[in-house]
């Protein structure tokens, strides 16, 4: 009964997104900005807004403060956002110089907030880039001993819980390009990986072998699941098919691998690794072979997340009691420390990420710019909240 | 035994793959077997290309570990008793899944009760404190569950009978956030598992 209520509660989530899609994007002229950035030392860009309410204003705030830009009454915008709420969203975005139209569109369906992330994609899309406002997050939410997965809206509107397992419930990866994940359960007893395939509410196990079964990473082609097993007796870093086939051991060490990711290519698996008592992040090839080093300047490295470009590693660095998300070019080299947070997850633009932040005794989820190091905590959401994931 | 059937297995496996190859040279104790399929029937229980409903896919990567034990591997199966070795609680540094040699004594227990009673399954937990990203935990909890499990084996104990699993930061013994909650915290619990 639930699964069912939930499904229709998708679908209409889903319609509600195509319904907010712009019915074209015929730009007679797209300027491309130069999409190449230097992590945390980018300046936002000042835009100026009037004319929406409250709501409409509030996220357009939110999707462009994460994407690299900043709302100024002082300083000379470099575009002008005007527009109303009445019933329909009417949004404008006007070049401050010569007063070009980049977009003057009529929103209708969704709601408010969908409306104004159709406008904010439209404006980004204006500018050559590809909005965020569609996309969706996946998170643990801990229910008291135990936790449960969830799925939200990036801003975290519309959260949906989608186990109900009783147990303890973690580490969501979503499926790409598809509307599913994997994750660990304990329903069972033992830390199982499954994949849930969300719009039929099936579920089938991926890895269940003696042991723990952890971390599961879904690969770029949805096909491949990276993933943590100790079935050998040892921990280590396994690859197999999704739907639990050819499996594949990449690492045998008595340490303790941990937290895979994929290259978008699906040629690497990054993890985070201990050798010679030195703790580092290490790719290796998804067909095998010897791991290789990714320098960072960092002394304990943990959970990183590959861009979606294929150019940044960004992952969780420890220092004393605290921890920050840190990036390096993939190739490795000196990381940039970003904030103050951990298990950072790249959203398809490969410049926002949405990370955990601990606060007293739990953690709630944020967004950050990279470029800019602008941040945004994803209030929407309450209780206690980790390990996010972004729908890529 | 499961292990000598996997053994058998891997054997198989390895003479297929060096038949289907025509003996390139691979890595020895590497078995590749992919883009193989085999039909059930023809070599049932062989090959990566499918599996029986229930079955572990045969993979040639056995070595290096003890494998985990197949008659124990869902503890919840299984009555769990916490009393037995209560007292028995190992702990660890920061950070660290070396098993201390203050420790010894109660892995000695733990040994010596496993033996006299080769029926019974040990399920080993391993945990952290909060000091960790929670990946990070999940996989150091497994490990410190992993090195009691391979020092147990060291004592004489039966790998086919220990079982770990972890709980990574999620079972925490005191909620405070100082180093004398951290240092309960930091551990691997002993859970004896008996038919239900």
């Amino acid at each position: 009964m639930k699964k069912g209520f939930q499904f229709s509660q998708m679908l209409a989530a889903l319609a509600l997104i195509v319904c907010v899609a712009p019915a074209s994007r015929s730009y007679s002229e797209e300027i491309n900005i130069n999409v190449s950035y230097t992590p945390g030392h980018e300046k936002p860009v000042p835009l100026s807004i009037s004319g929406f309410n409250g709501e409409a204003e509030e996220a357009i705030k939110f999707a462009l403060t994460i994407q690299g830009f900043t709302f100024t009454s002082s300083e000379q915008p470099q575009y002008l956002l005007s527009g109303s709420v009445n019933g329909n969203l009417v949004g404008r975005a006007q070049d401050r110089i010569n007063r070009t139209y980049l977009v003057n569109k009529s929103y209708s369906g969704g709601s408010t907030r969908k409306q104004a992330y159709a406008f904010a994609d439209d404006f980004l899309a204006a500018l050559g880039r590809k909005g965020i406002g569609s996309t969706k997050i996946a998170f643990k939410k801990d229910t008291g001993v135990n936790s449960e997965i969830c799925i939200a809206d990036f801003d975290g509107g519309g959260v949906q819980t989608v186990t109900s397992d009783n147990a303890i419930v973690i580490s969501p990866s979503w499926i790409p390009g598809r509307l599913g994940l994997c994750y660990t359960s304990y329903r069972n007893g033992a830390p199982d990986i499954y994949q849930h395939d969300l719009s039929s509410g099936r579920r089938t196990p991926v890895a269940r072998y003696p042991g723990s079964n952890l971390s599961p990473a879904v690969s770029p082609n949805g096909k491949r699941v990276a993933m943590i097993l100790s079935r050998s007796g040892t921990v280590d870093l396994y690859v197999g098919d999704i739907d639990g086939g050819n499996l594949k051991r990449l690492t045998q060490s008595r340490e303790d691998e941990s937290s895979p990711c994929w290259s978008p290519d699906g040629q690497w698996i990054c993890f985070a690794g201990k050798k010679n008592e030195r703790r580092s992040l290490w790719k290796v090839s998804a067909s095998g072979g010897e791991p290789v080093r990714i320098a960072t300047g960092v002394s304990n490295p943990s959970e990183p997340d590959w861009s979606p470009d294929g150019k940044w590693i960004v992952f969780t660095s420890q220092r004393g009691g605290g921890f920050d998300v840190c990036v390096v070019p993939a190739a490795g080299g000196t990381a940039t420390v970003l904030v103050e947070g951990e298990d950072p997850s790249w959203s398809p633009n490969s410049r926002t990420v949405v990370y955990a932040r601990r606060s007293g005794k739990g953690k709630n989820l944020s967004m950050l710019d990279v470029p800019t190091k602008q941040t945004k905590t994803v209030s929407r959401i309450s209780g206690k909240n980790s390990q996010p994931s972004w729908a890529k | 035994m499961k292990a000598t059937k996997i053994t058998t297995l891997l054997v198989v496996a390895l003479a297929l793959t060096i038949v289907g190859t025509g003996c390139r040279n691979k890595p020895v104790g590497v078995t590749d077997i992919k883009n193989k399929q085999y039909r059930v029937g023809e070599n049932p229980g062989v090959g990566e290309g499918f599996k029986l409903p229930g079955e572990t896919p045969v993979t040639g990567d056995l070595t290096g570990g003890t494998p985990q034990s197949t008659k124990f591997s869902n503890p919840d199966d299984f009555n769990q008793d916490r009393g037995t070795f209560a007292a028995n609680t190992v702990h660890f540094e920061y950070d660290s899944s070396v098993v201390k040699s203050s420790e010894q004594s109660n892995l000695a227990a733990v040994s010596a009760y496993m033996k006299g009673n080769s029926t019974i399954g040990l399920l080993i937990e391993g945990h952290c404190d909060e000091r960790g990203t929670e990946d990070y935990n999940n996989s150091l909890g497994e490990r410190r569950s992993t090195a009691l499990r391979e020092a147990l084996i060291a004592m004489g104990v039966s790998a086919e009978n220990i079982i770990t699993r972890s709980f990574g930061e999620y079972k925490p013994v005191s909620a405070g956030q100082d180093e004398s909650s951290y240092k309960q915290n930091r551990r691997g619990e002993f859970v004896v598992l008996t038919p239900k």
